[in-house]
């Protein structure tokens, strides 16, 4: 077994600061994404809060060199309470000319550039549009250049492995790894002993890979680096005490449905189909089989509801996930759910569209088509996921509800909760309030539509209960029999039923709270999903200024909270930022007549703290 | 197919619903819900555990009438609805129904990957070769040339052959049988019925209004004995009124041909037999067209395969054996976790 080699620099001309943003930025080839994961693993362990935001591209192996094949993963972290991944870097580390070019503009003024310079090839140069070496052009004089011949370093640092030269280069990942932790004074073992795991039957490549780890490291304690890059020290946060691990958006989802499912006392039937960025949800659960999870890999999206819908007409919790244009696809078969009223789960990752859009990018725009997409008169409950780990308690939530009233819910998360991880203070699931379900099975009155007096749910009867036989499908249903009824009175009396079960949600759920502020004053900053938190961030910020401005998060898009609107009335002004072109904004002003404005942002990336600021700051002085 | 226990000995009416039928006056369908009821009474088949599961059309309004459970669901999804119920619960049998445009047309996706995972459903296709409920449009089983309100200078896409598409996409059990051969039919259902995994049984049915008559070339009195062969297992391809003409393989051109027995010496020795395991020569028996050649009728393919939910449901064990039964507070804490004091 390889070890880190036990010199740590002393530190007492390390320069202490509150937090700090970090990017790796390289080719898809590179393994940022591990990189990023690893630092985010040790910066965890050291007792700092964090947030992450990968970012990588569409191209499984885009080719090397290329812009559009650059990878990379950034990391905020902190001795504070952090609520986003960070708006601006104080650290990129570009392993190639495209990880500098397409990351450059986000850097600080004067932040620090760390750039392979034995990746700064003519051609690699070429590749990413540079005329000249940016490294030697003094183009970079508003930042810190450290410009270092990682891949030779890496090479040399492994050369007693017997590697070929590709194989050695595979390693300076870890060897820019080594040197970010000697940066920010972190211990290597976590990162050790993964590498151990991970290449246990090639000990070789572990080997090699800490030894490019323990050699980025030297390099940081032994080399002449610029005095303003002693190292830095970030303190950790003041955090609850408890045990802890980091979650994304999709672990979260994951675990929330299982947990939710055995708080029912269902197995769960989860069916879907390969989409970007939903299909992590089915790797997760398709590993989870020693709960009596069923996964099904479905022949189409359609295919994956219909399947879902069947599973919990048998008695079992139906599932199904996809993004945004899978959605669109699967609508007429939850339209059957909603129609026949079986419960189902449907996960919505929503990606940045239309069509086919950017599917590795995220946005927030789906809401419509959650709320209000489907043919007819087809009202579902819509759940919305903050942060990474909020998809655990949203998860457990939806499955409360659709088994409770026997409706579809839509859990909407988006391609930045997916992938993006936080620490997250594992519960404890058996402390969670159950909700068993109880099928019917007393034939004494039964009929399949006669509804529970105070959730208007009909009963759910597992087919193999004897003497319940009964027919259900998606042509309108007589009151209470069930049996096909075109009669006009009957239509009426069932629509009105279905809204309004799924609008009595609304008394069987918590009244929405103010998230930061007061309830009431000159503005309400009002979000839902992925924007929690930079609003959060921002609203925080203008409040220290002294600003009249609150913080209202929501997590249920539909039916809205009972108190939302009397609340909305008690400020001046309502401002809702969205990564879409301002769907609950609309939601808002429909359900309770007032002037709502929106903040709108299409870009496939996620709000920054200061656009925010600036909008908040706009509006308050208008 | 699952081992029942009914109470009682139950007839035919027995898995009839109290609802009014409500197909046209004389359509085919109305034969096949009393074969459908017939054969499962003949199995003593347990209601409470039997499933129909259908789509849209005129045959997918057939779970309403079956004492039964039923799922009528959407255009084209019945096997992927299926598929689910029989994931969630395989002790169920499952039976699916539909016709030519549910089946083949909106929901041909569904219907081949059914097929080819094998998951244990009893497929019923009701081919009439039109679209009837939406008022009598050419199917994807139309002949070339059908007049049809959406195409009524005759249809000029070349039809699909359902048994020949079922063999092509692996089903492994592939049958036909007819509205009117009331005594055919359940025996064909009832093999499909006792078969592990996916079975196909396409039905020819007649549609009284908007395409009569599109099967009698081979189903009416006067040609029946010369257009149908019936064929079984193990037994020699023979057809005709007095089982005088026989089924050949020419093995120059690896075609069938239609000989008579005692004409040009040949004896009923020289017959091909039927082996329902050689999907080949199932393929071939589902190619043949009249007038130069009968409609193959029965079982023309049944083999051995492993289900799909069976195996699905082996994994679970499986992991369930190898890591114990699921622990929610252990998987929480998988992975890397640290402690804040």
């Amino acid at each position: 077994m390889s070890e880190a080699v036990a010199i740590e620099r002393p530190d007492e001309d390390r320069q202490e600061v509150e937090s700090a943003v970090v990017r790796f930025a390289g080719d898809s080839g590179d393994g940022m994404q591990l990189t990023g994961t690893q630092f985010t693993m040790t910066a965890a362990i050291a007792g700092n809060d964090l947030a992450t935001f990968p970012d990588f591209p569409a191209e499984i192996r885009a080719p090397a060199g290329t812009t559009f094949g650059v990878s990379a993963y950034q990391i905020n972290f902190g001795a504070r309470k952090i609520m986003t991944s960070g708006d601006q870097l104080d650290v990129l580390v570009a392993m190639n000319p495209a990880a500098l070019i397409t990351n450059l503009a986000d850097v600080k003024p004067n932040g620090i550039v760390i750039a392979d310079s034995g990746a700064f090839t003519d051609r690699n140069l070429a590749k990413a549009g540079y005329e000249k070496n940016p490294l030697e052009d003094d183009s970079l004089h508003g930042y810190r250049l450290v410009a270092i011949d990682m891949s030779r370093l890496t090479v040399e640092a492994v050369k007693e492995f017997g590697l070929s030269n590709k194989e050695a280069l595979r390693s300076k990942n870890m060897w820019a790894l080594g040197l970010i932790y000697w940066m920010y004074g972190r211990k290597r073992q976590a990162s050790v002993d993964w590498l151990n795991a991970k290449f246990k039957s090639k000990p070789d490549i572990a080997a090699a890979n800490i030894a490019a780890l323990n050699a980025g490291h030297a390099f940081g304690e032994t080399a002449e680096m610029p005095a303003e890059l002693s190292g830095f020290e970030v303190l950790p946060a003041k955090i609850a005490p408890g045990t802890y691990r980091t979650i994304t958006g999709t672990e979260s989802v994951a675990l929330g449905l299982l947990t939710g499912a055995q708080l029912a006392n269902l197995n769960i039937t989860f069916c879907s189909y390969p989409i970007t960025p939903a299909s992590s949800l089915l790797h997760q659960l398709a590993r989870m089989k020693e709960f009596g999870v069923v996964t099904f890999q479905a022949e189409d999206e359609i295919a994956a509801a219909a399947a879902a819908i069947g599973a919990s007409y048998a008695g079992t919790l139906g599932i199904t996930s996809s993004s945004g244009p899978g959605i669109a696809l699967k609508m007429e078969a939850i339209g059957l759910a909603i129609a026949t009223e079986l419960p189902l789960v449907v996960v919505n990752a929503q990606r940045a569209g239309p069509s086919t859009g950017m599917p590795t990018k995220t946005e927030q725009s789906d809401l419509y088509q959650a709320v209000y997409g489907r043919n007819g008169d087809a009202p579902m409950p819509v759940l919305s996921v903050s942060t990474p780990a909020d998809g655990y308690e949203v998860a457990i939530e939806a499955v409360r509800i659709a088994t409770k009233y026997m409706t579809p819910v839509m859990v909407l998360t988006d391609g930045y909760i997916v992938n993006a991880s936080e620490p997250w203070r594992i519960p404890d699931p058996t402390g969670h309030e159950k909700f068993a379900v109880t099928f019917r099975t007393d034939p004494e009155g039964f009929q399949p539509f006669v509804r529970d007096e105070a959730t208007l749910a009909r009963p759910w009867v597992r087919p193999g209960t004897p003497e319940l036989m009964h027919r259900i499908g998606g042509i309108e249903r007589s009151y209470n029999s069930g049996h096909i009824s075109y009669d006009p009175a009957n239509h009426q009396k069932m629509t009105d039923a279905r809204a309004a079960k799924v609008a009595g949600i609304a008394n069987d759920i918590p009244e929405q709270d103010v998230t930061l502020g007061e309830p009431g004053g000159k503005l309400a900053v009002v979000g839902w999903g992925s924007t929690y938190g930079p609003i959060n961030r921002a609203v925080n910020n203008m409040r220290d200024e002294g600003h009249d401005v609150s913080h209202i998060h929501l997590r249920y898009i539909w039916p809205l909270p009972r108190n939302l609107g009397d609340l909305l009335a008690g400020y001046d002004h309502v401002l809702v930022p969205e990564m879409n072109n301002g769907q609950l904004k609309t939601v808002l002003r429909d359900q309770y007549m007032i002037p709502a404005e929106g903040l709108n942002k299409v870009t496939g990336k996620p709000f920054l703290i200061g656009e925010l600021e600036t909008a908040i700051r706009a509006r308050l002085e208008k | 197919m699952n081992v029942q226990s009914p109470p009682e000995k139950l007839t035919a009416r027995d898995y009839a619903t109290d609802q009014e039928v409500r197909w046209c006056p004389g359509c085919g369908d109305y034969a096949i819900l009393k074969g459908v009821q017939n054969t499962l009474a003949q199995l003593e088949a347990d209601p409470k555990n039997t499933v129909f599961v259908s789509g849209i059309g005129c045959a997918a309004r057939f779970p309403y009438y079956m004492e039964t459970y039923g799922f009528h669901t959407i255009h084209g999804r019945s096997p992927a609805v299926a598929s689910g119920v029989k994931l969630a619960n395989p002790e169920l049998d499952v039976w699916v129904v539909g016709g030519d445009g549910d089946m083949l047309s909106i929901g041909g996706n569904h219907t081949m990957h059914a097929l080819r995972r094998n998951i244990d459903l009893q497929i019923l296709l009701f081919n009439n070769q039109i679209y009837g409920l939406t008022k009598g449009q050419y199917s994807p089983t139309s002949k070339i040339g059908t007049r049809s309100p959406s195409t009524p200078l005759g249809s000029v896409d070349n039809p699909v052959s359902a048994a020949q598409f079922a063999l092509g996409v692996g089903g492994n059990f592939v049958a036909r049988s007819s509205d009117i051969l009331q005594k055919h039919l359940p025996e064909v259902l009832k093999r499909a019925y006792h078969h592990k995994g996916a079975s196909f049984v396409e039905i020819f049915q007649n549609c009284i209004v908007y395409n009569d008559g599109a099967f009698k070339h081979f189903t009416e009195k006067g040609v029946q004995d010369d257009m149908q062969i019936h064929v079984e297992h193990g037994k020699p391809l023979l057809f005709g009124k007095e089982k005088e003409k026989g089924l050949v393989l020419n093995r120059d051109e690896m075609r069938l041909e239609v000989v008579t027995v005692g004409e040009n010496g040949v004896t009923e020795a020289d017959i091909a037999v039927h082996d329902e395991k050689n999907r080949s020569l199932a393929m071939m028996l589902a190619q043949m067209e009249p007038p130069t050649m009968p409609v193959a009728l029965g079982v023309l393919y049944c083999g051995d395969a492993p289900t799909y939910e069976t195996a699905v449901h082996a994994q679970i064990e499986q992991a369930t054996k190898a890591n114990g039964p699921g622990d929610i507070t252990k998987l929480l804490h998988r992975g890397q976790t640290w402690t804040v004091e």
